[in-house]
């Protein structure tokens, strides 16, 4: 009876979800259109022209994989930290922490490194690099009390200038802004799609998020998790230790984020360059609210902003690229905004201690 | 080194960068004050610099650019204030889209009227003056005259009890979203002016200007429990860091420049990791609905 009653819950709030979400597009694309009228294009040549270059080119297609592999990254990112109630804006710093340790490690290694041993030894590198920034970022938020938005922030802005120094110091050659290339066997292999960016590191993606699914929904970890995100009063009578989790979950979110490095690093630069992986964090937060939370929507909602990025420079001799890069923080704001609808699972980003 | 610093130009140009992170703050603390959670000041910076520029272009006075730059940081705290209190979005995910909407905002505005990737024609500004330039006299003005305007006008009153007992002003008959309103419209504006001072004292819009001086502006806000005037000296001091450091540079004592542009989000993470959060206490309401 109970469980009936808790079932026909959960479709009448999964239903709500995919009403909010289809609401948030529509009014996405019509504030998108009024931007193009605002250009002096017609929206519906520029939305059908947007659709049938991305998909009918295999390079422009492949290229939106690209995109959509590390937004699928900084989107389950983003969304295990909102999962606990922590609003991780550090992603974009994280995924810098990340591209650094993959590349020097990747450098570092001998030349003859079986891919066995150099794939993930670059993984565990990026993956560790980027998860000591969201200890630090935990450590602040739980035992200092600073709000992880603005020590984020600072994060992302000193990791992106001690990055370009460590480049220009040690790192760039013979006056370029790359690196020393990674050993062939840390190397991932290309897709095809007509010589695009887009690499087995999508598959990897697609394995996390399948792997986050089962961990957040099946796993006494993602229950906890979760908990203090939605209920940390009750989670703390449950005897669930909350600040300890608060700091694993930011730990583990900024390891998401670095394992992006595995699209930039391992399977397209082959090298650290300067300003690799800009924008994927902030991008992440979109793909994340946008996929409401659940790990394989958010695959979704990756695909969706790698298709506006990559289709807005698709039309870029129609409108100029800034639209869609506009509209992307557009669909944040609407999202936001409909999130509101769903009664308890919307996200609850925590206001306590808030700025 | 020494006698550079202790000279009238250093000080002259504390001034300059300390203005627009000090009119962000006390716009910020006035926003925050009434119960509004305000991660929307960087928006309100950038958008405030871009019209500030437009205006100015558009009719070649700077003084009419000021009035661009308050306008438009206004009508973001209204965006601002219909999502979060009308619709009843989460504060801190409207303020941070409403950044990340600035961010491409601009951008797209500057291709749309200039036909420019980065750069707005160069317009009338105010330069390295500081006596003439109305900005720093505003900032002056506003750090004298807030801390009175909260205690003792009805506007302030209202806007106290909005952040602390929205229950309160509900029994006397006002509503706490009209106070709310009332408060975030004066804060975007003075954060619009501070806007205001990053395009038009070098004469021009560049893309991402504001470079997350709203961030550290929100940082200084908390750190001083709220109070505009001491939120306006937390900044004089980022901004006496950051000239001394363009004085070291400018010695050229062999700190990279990469480093040396992190003075400021350093020392205000420095800040936040030995003060931790709040100094004084927060209003009650701040982030409810």
């Amino acid at each position: 009876m109970i469980v009936t009653f808790v079932r026909a819950r959960a479709v009448e709030s999964r239903r709500t979800a995919a009403l909010a979400v289809v609401v948030s597009l529509l009014i996405s694309i019509a504030i998108g259109s009024v931007l193009m009228l605002a250009a002096g294009k017609s929206p519906a040549y520029v939305w059908s022209e947007m659709a049938l270059r991305t998909f009918g080119d295999p390079y422009l297609l492949g290229q939106m994989l690209y995109k959509t592999t590390g937004l699928i990254f900084t989107g389950l990112a983003v969304s295990l930290a909102l999962d606990a109630g922590l609003f991780n804006i550090g992603v974009e710093g994280q995924v810098t922490a990340g591209v650094v340790g993959a590349s020097l490690v990747g450098a570092a290694l001998p030349p003859s490194t079986p891919p066995i041993v150099a794939v993930p030894l670059c993984l565990l590198a990026a993956a560790a690099f980027a998860g000591c920034v969201g200890y630090a970022t935990g450590v602040l938020r739980v035992y200092r009390g600073a709000h992880e938005v603005i020590t984020g922030f600072m994060l992302n802005a000193i990791i992106a200038g001690v990055a370009l120094w460590l480049g220009n110091e040690f790192l760039f050659q013979n006056g370029s802004t790359r690196g020393p290339a990674i050993v062939p066997g840390a190397r991932l292999p290309q897709l095809g799609f007509g010589g695009s960016a887009v690499n087995a590191s999508l598959f990897l993606a697609i394995l996390v998020a399948v792997a986050m699914w089962w961990i957040r929904s099946q796993t006494t970890w993602g229950r906890t998790w979760r908990a203090i995100g939605s209920e940390p009063t009750t989670a703390r009578t449950v005897g669930i230790d909350v600040q300890h989790t608060q700091i694993l979950a930011m730990v583990g979110s900024a390891a998401l984020a670095g394992l992006s490095a595995s699209n930039f690093v391992l399977g397209h630069k082959h090298a650290f360059e300067e300003g690799l992986g800009r924008g994927v964090g902030f991008l992440g937060i979109a793909a994340a609210l946008l996929g409401r939370l659940n790990p394989l929507a958010i695959i979704a909602g990756a695909l969706l902003f790698g298709f506006l990025s990559s289709g807005g420079l698709a039309v870029a001799d129609i409108v100029p690229k800034e639209l869609t890069e506009m509209l992307q923080g557009v669909v944040v704001l609407v999202v936001a905004v409909i999130m509101v609808w769903l009664p308890t699972r919307g996200v609850r980003v925590p206001t306590k201690g808030a700025p | 080194m020494i006698s550079a610093i202790l000279s009238l130009a250093f000080f002259a140009q504390v001034l300059r960068i300390a203005v627009p992170y000090a009119l962000a703050a006390m716009g910020g603390s006035i926003t925050e004050r009434s119960g509004v959670i305000d991660l929307a000041i960087e928006s309100k910076l950038l958008f405030g610099a871009f019209f500030a520029a437009a205006v100015a272009h558009a009719t070649g006075s700077a003084y009419a650019g000021i009035g661009g730059g308050m306008l438009a940081g206004a009508v973001v705290a209204a965006i601002q204030i219909w999502c979060c209190l009308r619709l009843g979005a989460n504060q801190v995910l409207v303020g941070v889209a409403l950044n990340l909407v600035a961010l491409g905002g601009t951008r797209f505005l500057l291709q749309l009227i200039y036909h420019e990737g980065a750069n707005s024609p160069p317009v009338a500004g105010f330069g390295n003056a500081v006596g003439t330039n109305p900005l720093v006299w505003l900032a002056i003005a506003c750090a004298i005259a807030l801390p009175v305007a909260i205690k003792r006008t009805r506007w302030g009153l209202r806007l106290r009890a909005a952040g602390d007992r929205p229950d309160a002003l509900v029994s006397v008959g006002v509503s706490p979203t009209r106070a709310r309103l009332a408060a975030a419209l004066v804060g975007g504006a003075i954060a619009g002016a501070g806007g205001a001072q990053l395009s038009l004292s070098v004469g021009g819009f560049v893309a991402d200007m504001s470079g997350g001086r709203g961030y550290i502006a929100l940082a200084m806000v908390i750190l001083s429990g709220w109070r505009p005037l001491y939120a306006a000296l937390a900044c004089a001091g980022i901004a006496v860091a950051d000239a001394i450091n363009i004085q070291l540079q400018v010695a050229s004592i062999g700190i990279p420049h990469e480093l040396a542009q992190l003075v400021a989000p350093a020392l205000t993470l420095l800040v936040l990791i030995i003060g931790g959060g709040a100094h004084g206490r927060s209003p009650s309401a701040l982030g409810k609905q």
